[in-house]
């Protein structure tokens, strides 16, 4: 139990990566598979010397539903190990890119039927240029493994995920967008 | 406010955090947690007066993208619509927080939502006309999302932190809106006879409300002087170039743009009928209830 008073640093140092751990263990509620840290939305954990916990996550896209739940999570999950003291951050610069998802992240969308996504369009300086045919891309497919995959929606049930099918399998799947 | 809120408990009882959300009135502050000082140097009755408008195009948009709910000519473009109008209500969130902070009057999105009149509403009057077909639709968005991304580009150098950290977040969700339905301008309009008589009907009968996005009115002139936002007027080349592109590849004829657009419209409070209708069903539950959450 961490109560609110001063903390010596080489014990802050401790307590700081047992909140981290806490912190980033807390399931999306989305994509319950991957931590928020998988996902790339908790940006950073750090304790005071009061022992006060600041988390700070960032949403995903404007109109995530899921970022109150998200605080909520995080707060209840730290005060549960023994923070009594937690703040939530929102962090919306820089904003978040699919770039930001780990490895372990990526492998776990895989695993759970989701292609993980390609990286990230890089934008040149000037005006975003217009693209006019649908854009190509290799995606494979997260069962069979096949490159023989084709979207068929661009959108789906929730703002990151684009809707696609096998040609080998003949399954559909679902592809994180690259963003 | 604090982090606890309603559904706390529920997170609180369950091992996974498995709480549940709802939707509605009562939601919690879209930019909670965010440092939401406004920098000395911004004038917050003209960011107010400037997110207000920016939020209300973004609001309304995402109101009639919503009523293509159940009737979009195939279950792809509705999911679709649906999507691009969530991205544009969580921009309408925001930005209408970041007004109520600004002018400091304790209103909050919910307030600027759901307890304004028609004629206090900012949208330009493009974003309020009823849905008309498809190609009618596709058409307004193309324009809109094209307009808007260049203003959002513009706006990620706002000297205001927290409308340029929108407009970051907004530009990447704008490029696959604008993308979106140039696509579809140029399937319909290089499609069939009566695809394309439909995509150029559409052109045609939105043309009259598109040199309005390019006035610069008093708000409009005095965020631009200061930094805050982007006079109109400065993307209307830019908007027009990358319509002409969209318009070539889609066999369709472009009318030219207004070269000097009368003041006047939707950013000075002079609506069509259109869009009491609007509000009158958006706005309904919440005056019922006023003080309802759920």
């Amino acid at each position: 139990m961490v109560t609110a008073q001063r903390v010596e640093a080489p014990h802050l140092e401790s307590i700081r990566t047992r909140a981290r751990r806490v912190a980033e263990a807390v399931p999306d509620p989305e994509l319950p598979m991957l931590t928020l840290a998988d996902l790339g939305v908790l940006r950073g954990v750090e304790v005071d010397a009061d022992g006060t916990v600041t988390a700070s996550i960032t949403p995903t896209y404007s109109g995530c539903p899921a970022m109150a739940e998200m605080r909520s999570d995080v707060a209840a999950r730290l005060r549960a190990a023994g923070f009594p003291e937690v703040r939530i951050r929102t962090v919306l610069d820089p904003p978040w890119t699919s770039d930001w998802i780990s490895a372990e992240g990526r492998r776990k969308l895989a695993e759970y039927g989701i292609a993980p996504p390609g990286p990230a369009p890089r934008r040149a300086v000037g005006p975003v240029p217009l693209t006019l045919s649908p854009t190509r891309r290799a995606v494979a497919c997260p069962r069979c493994g096949s490159s023989e995959t084709e979207e068929t929606s661009r959108f789906s049930a929730t703002s990151c995920k684009a809707l696609w099918r096998c040609r080998n399998c003949l399954e559909p799947f679902e592809h994180l967008k690259e963003i | 406010m604090t982090d606890d809120h309603v559904y706390l408990s529920l997170a609180e009882g369950s091992e996974d955090g498995d709480a549940r959300w709802a939707f509605g009135t009562g939601f919690e502050d879209p930019l909670h947690g965010v440092d939401t000082v406004v920098p000395e140097v911004v004038d917050g009755r003209i960011l107010a007066a400037y997110c207000l408008a920016l939020g209300d195009d973004a609001l309304v948009s995402a109101q009639r993208l919503a009523e293509w709910c159940t009737r979009a000519p195939e279950l792809e473009e509705e999911v679709a619509l649906a999507n691009i109008g969530l991205d544009l209500l969580g921009q309408a969130r925001l930005l209408l927080s970041r007004a109520g902070q600004a002018e400091g009057s304790g209103r909050d999105e919910d307030a600027l939502a759901y307890f304004r009149d028609a004629d206090a509403l900012r949208n330009v009057r493009l974003a309020e006309l009823p849905n008309g077909d498809f190609a009618f639709s596709i058409a307004r968005l193309l324009v809109l999302a094209t307009w808007r991304l260049a203003l959002f580009e513009r706006l990620t150098g706002s000297t205001d932190p927290v409308l340029a950290a929108v407009a970051a977040k907004g530009v990447k969700e704008l490029t696959y809106h604008r993308d979106y339905a140039a696509q579809w301008t140029v399937r319909l309009g290089d499609g069939t006879c009566e695809s394309h008589l439909r995509m150029q009907r559409g052109i045609e009968e939105i043309w009259p409300y598109v040199g309005e996005l390019f006035a610069t009115g008093p708000v409009e002139r005095e965020a631009a002087a200061g930094g805050i936002g982007v006079d109109p007027a400065a993307v209307r080349e830019e908007v027009g170039a990358t319509l002409l592109q969209v318009a070539d590849a889609a066999t369709l004829a472009l009318p030219a743009l207004p070269a000097d657009p009368h003041p006047g419209g939707g950013r000075w409070g002079e609506h069509t009928d259109a869009l009491g209708p609007l509000l009158a069903e958006m706005q309904s539950v919440a005056r019922a209830h006023p003080e309802a959450t759920w």
